[in-house]
This record gives C-alpha cells, structure tokens and sequence, in this order.
C-alpha cells in the first residue's frame, strides 16, 4: 500500500518531467508508400553583404556633400544627395544599422566585455565624426536618413526664440548620456526603441513608432528638423566635434557685403548676425561673470554627481532582471499570479530567488557608477552652456554657426557674392 | 586670430585622442568582428512559448514563425500541435484547430500518417501549436526566427521582452537552430 501511494505520487511528477524535457514519445513512422520527408527550409538573410557598400556609400556620400557645401557651394547638390540618402539609406537599407543607434553599440562594445561590435557599426559610428572634424555636419546635411526625411518636409519654418532654442538644446545632451547609460549596462537601445522615422521607412512597425514619426513630420512643416534639433543624440556629439572643424560651409565666398540677404534664408536659425557696437558687453562684469562659471564648473559636476548616484535605484528598473527582482521582492504573491509570464517564467526555470538578487545587484552597482558620470557629465554640459552665454567673440560677417549649422548649403543661394 | 586657431587646432587634436582612444581599446580587447555579419536567433530548447513573438516584434506581422523539424514528427493522426485539447473529431474543421490563423494544415500522407506543414504567410508565431507539440508530441514544431523578414534591427525588441532570454544574436554561419534532435546540439562556434 505504501509504495502505491508513492507511485501514485511520483506518476504526475514524471509527467511533468516529460512535457518539460522533450523526448521521442512517438516512435519515426516507417512510410510504405513513395513518401519523402520535406527538409525545413533557412531562407537567408536579407542584404546582410551589402553592409560594406553600405560603408563605401555613405563614404561617398559625405565626401561628397562635403565638396558641394565647401568647393562646389551648390545646394541642389546637396539636395539631390539629401534625396539620394532617404530613398537608400532609408526606404531600400530600412534604416538600420544607422549612425545614430551604433552610438549604443559603441557604448556597450566599450564596457561589456563580451559584446563584439561589427565593424561596419563601429565604421557607422567614426566615419561623420571624423568627417565633422574636418568638413562640419556634413552628415547631417545629406547623409543621415532621419534628418533627410525632416529636411525635405521642411514647409514655413517659424523662428524660435534663442532662449527656447538654447534651453531645448540641452535634451540631446541627456538624451545622450542616458543611451550611453542604458547600452553600457545592458539594459536597452533607447534610441532604437524610439526611433521616430524608421517605422516610416520600413513602412511597417507598431503603431505608436509610426504615429510618433508623423507627429514629428508634421511638426517639420513648421519647426524644421525638430529631431535633429532637440533630441538627437549623435547630433550632441557632431555640434561639440563640428565646432573645432577644420573647414567648414561659409555663407559667401570671398568676402561679406552685409546685404542681410541671407539672414531670413537658414530654417534652423544657424546664421549668426554680427555684433552691433552698443550691444558690447561689459568687459568688467563679463570677465567677473566668466570666472563665476569657470568656480561653478566642479560644483555643477558635484552636484549632478551626487543626483546621479541618488537616482541609480530608479534608473536601474528599467533593467528586466532588476525590475524582476525588485518585484518578486516587493510583491512574492505575485508568484502565484499565473498569467505574469516573466515570474512564471523565472519560477520554472528554477533559478534561485538568491541567484537573480546577486545578478541584479551587480547590475544596479554598475548603474550607481554610471548615473554618478551621467550626472558629472550632465553638470559639465550646463555649466559649459551658461559660460557660452559670457564668452564674446567679435563677429563683423553673417556666418555660419559651426555648432548648429547642418551644411544644408540653402544660405548659399541667397548670397550675392560672386 | 591666431589664437582662435590655436584653440581650434587643439581642441580638434583632443577630440581626435578621444576617438582614438575610445576605437582603439575596442580593437585592443578584440571586440570587433571584421566579418560583422550577425543576425538574431530563438533558442528552442530555452524557448518557453509565451507567446510574446506574436506581440513583440516590430513588423506587423512577426518575423518568428514556427517550423517543423520534420524529422522529428511522430505524423500522428492526433497531434498536440494541431488540434485543441479534448477535441473529439480528428477532422480540419476550424473550430478544432490549435491554431488561431489557420497557418498550420495537414495533408494525408498514408495510413495512419499525416504531414503537417506551416503556412508562413499566415503564421504569427504565437507558439500555440508549438506548446501543444512539446506538452504531447515530440516536439518538432518550435520556433525560428526567419531571416528573410527579419529586418535584423540593432536590438531585437522581442529579445528584449523575452522571459527566457532564448534570443540572442549569432554569427551569420550558425543564423537557424533548427531542431535536428531532443537535446541542444553542441555548436563550436569559430572565435
């Protein structure tokens, strides 16, 4: 009777054994007839050895735009390459891999010891970096498919108001640091998640991505480029590098006539005007004001240190195994919820409670360590944007702004220099 | 002006260090795949069926489908994969089929042995049939990312949300993990 009961115990037990480990359980049938079995078909990948041309071009292509807005000074140059990069970059390569994103993939490369970066990603990521250094944003003028498809869309641009414009330019910079955070640890390619063109690009994608890039497009007849302008994070990066360029796009050719031509013809406001003799600050207050910002330079970077560090707990739940730990912590009747498919799922698999904790730790120690410089980094960022505000550089010419200017080259028309 | 240039040529040679560096201590710890061909794969023996792959990629109609590892399949007349549980006519009628688009058909191959064969076109990935299989048969319905619609993006978003973590991206030699046995085959993979 006794060992009834235990194999009536133990008999549901090898049955659950059984559906989790799947075996034979039907014997390979013996066909009679003139039956052969079909092979499962591996259809390739799509365009995956195109990845080197895909360098080669978008080689080209800044080389090119790079002649057109400095030598050639043409702007349907640049235009047909504009349309040339959303048609192949983005309608027929669908936008990935695109410089934009390899800044993850180059952040995560950089701390994960075991993630290998393609070389075409990292290739992605040097080439309009290297490009700016010499030439300016040539890669936002007509290389990048995400600022083609604003561009083209450009219909009445209305002027923004400096003091908007500087204060929204700072969402790249923390767009920026919390990607740099995110792919550092693991955790998620926001950009990627986010990226408002690309559902239109493939022209197919979830709903929301698709509907957030026709808000962006629409808002692009009237604030042109508003993703390049306020949120692109590889355009933080190409404003500071592009600002040190070699050569860059100049409004006239040989010399300014201060006919005001060009002032209205820049849809991004990039063109600075020259200095009128009244508006000459005070050297007195200025130099005083310059050496207040230069002192509160550590103390911002202290400062966004310490919020940084302090805002680790929250960052890190965007993390799934942090997340999964904080709630089968916070809340263990949870386990018996059988329709929360990740605790199911972890509870079957039969980690530990102790294990996922340990990982999970290790994963929000990294967090504190990188919220800490995301913090620093962010304090430098407005304590460098505040003394842009006090440093005077005489200016007598309309020129370009080599931070902001997209080298679109549309100034260039309207300068009747010859 | 000349020391504006002076700035500007120095600011760009420290910027030029940077990228330097930061490019060079990824060759140094070898972290760059000259090949760079890589494409994201499922798992089968991690895959646990939860039916996310139907929600979670970024088409419209997912990228993972099911496939049949034919030479695993049992063909029985009663199939886990194909029909609802406690269903009692073996027949193809619709209302007692597993499968919620009608993606998976059988065809009569001879007494008493039916082919089962998945309509790509139709097939959203959900794992349905695949749970049906692994939880009755033998397991040879499971799930593939296939490669052709997959649009290979930077990061897999249903990698992402998958509670097994069976996605993972893979050199484009070994890109299919088509089920040829009960146990995950060793793969040595060239480093």
């Amino acid at each position: 009777m006794k060992w009834l009961k235990i194999i009536l115990f133990l008999l549901p037990l090898t049955l659950v054994f059984n559906s989790l480990d799947a075996q034979q359980r039907f014997p390979k049938p013996e066909f009679h007839t003139k039956y052969t079995q079909p092979t499962p078909t591996t259809p390739e990948p799509r365009g995956l050895e195109m990845e080197f041309v895909d360098v080669l071009i978008l080689l080209v292509v800044l080389s090119l735009t790079s002649w057109f807005a400095i030598k050639k000074r043409s702007r349907n140059g640049i235009l047909l390459l504009t349309v040339f990069s959303a048609i192949y970059f983005g309608f027929y390569r669908n936008g990935c891999i695109c410089t934009v994103g390899s800044i993850q993939n180059v952040a995560l490369a950089f701390a994960d010891p075991k993630y290998v970066i393609s070389l075409y990603a990292l290739l992605f990521f040097l080439l309009p970096l290297i490009f700016s250094l010499f030439f300016g944003r040539v890669f936002c003028g007509a290389a990048c498919p995400l600022g083609a498809i604003q561009d083209l869309l450009i219909w009445k641009p209305i002027t923004i108001p400096a003091w908007l414009r500087k204060t929204l330019g700072f969402i790249p910079y923390l767009y920026l640091g919390l990607a740099v955070l995110y792919a550092a640890t693991g955790t998620e390619f926001i950009i990627c998640r986010y990226d408002p063109f690309i559902g239109i690009y493939r022209m197919n994608g979830p709903h929301l991505m698709i509907y957030l890039g026709i808000a962006f497009l629409l808002m692009g007849l009237f604030i042109a480029r508003p993703y390049c302008r306020f949120f692109c994070p590889y355009g933080a990066l190409l404003n500071v590098f592009s600002r040190f360029s070699r050569r860059h796009l100049s409004v006239f050719p040989t010399k300014c006539i201060q006919c005001k031509l060009c002032t209205t013809s820049c849809p991004f406001e990039a063109i600075d005007f020259p200095d009128e003799e009244k508006s000459k600050p005070d050297t007195k207050t200025n130099s005083r004001k310059f050496i207040l910002y230069l002192a509160l330079i550590p103390v911002l970077m202290l400062a966004g240190a310490w919020i940084g560090s302090k805002s680790h707990v929250f960052l890190s739940k965007a993390h799934p195994d942090v997340y999964l730990a904080e709630l089968l912590i916070s809340h263990p009747e949870l386990k018996k919820d059988s329709k929360n498919i990740d605790i199911q799922t972890f509870l079957a698999s039969g980690k530990s409670l102790e294990t996922l904790v340990a990982e999970a730790q290790v994963i929000r120690d990294k967090f504190k360590t990188g919220s800490s410089i995301l913090g620093a980094f962010l304090g430098l960022v407005i304590a460098l944007m505040a003394m842009g505000q006090v440093i005077f550089r005489r200016r007598e010419d309309y020129q370009a702004n080599k931070g902001n200017c997209y080298s679109c080259a549309r100034c260039l028309d309207y300068c009747p220099v010859e | 002006m000349d020391r504006k240039k002076f700035i500007n040529n120095s600011g760009r040679l420290v910027l030029m260090g940077g990228l330097a560096y930061l490019t060079g201590s990824i060759i140094y710890q070898r972290k760059v795949s000259a090949s760079g061909k890589y494409v994201w794969q499922i798992d089968p023996f991690k895959c646990t069926q939860c039916g996310r792959c139907a929600t979670e990629c970024v088409r419209e109609l997912s990228a993972v489908k099911c496939v049949h590892a034919y030479s695993l399949c049992g063909y029985c007349d009663l199939c886990g994969g194909y029909f609802k549980p406690n269903t009692h006519k073996l027949n193809t009628g619709a209302e007692s089929q597993l499968c919620p688009t009608g993606a998976l058909t059988r065809k009569f191959v001879e007494e008493p042995f039916f082919q089962y064969t998945i309509d790509e076109k139709l097939c959203n990935g959900c794992a349905k049939c695949v749970k049906g299989c692994g939880s009755f048969g033998n397991g040879s319905l499971h799930l593939q990312i296939r490669h052709d619609l997959c649009q290979n993006c930077n990061e897999c978003s249903i990698s992402r949300m998958c509670p097994a973590n069976a996605i993972s991206r893979v050199p484009i030699e070994t890109a299919y993990l088509i089920k040829g046995g009960f146990k995950k085959p060793v793969i040595s993979t060239p480093k």
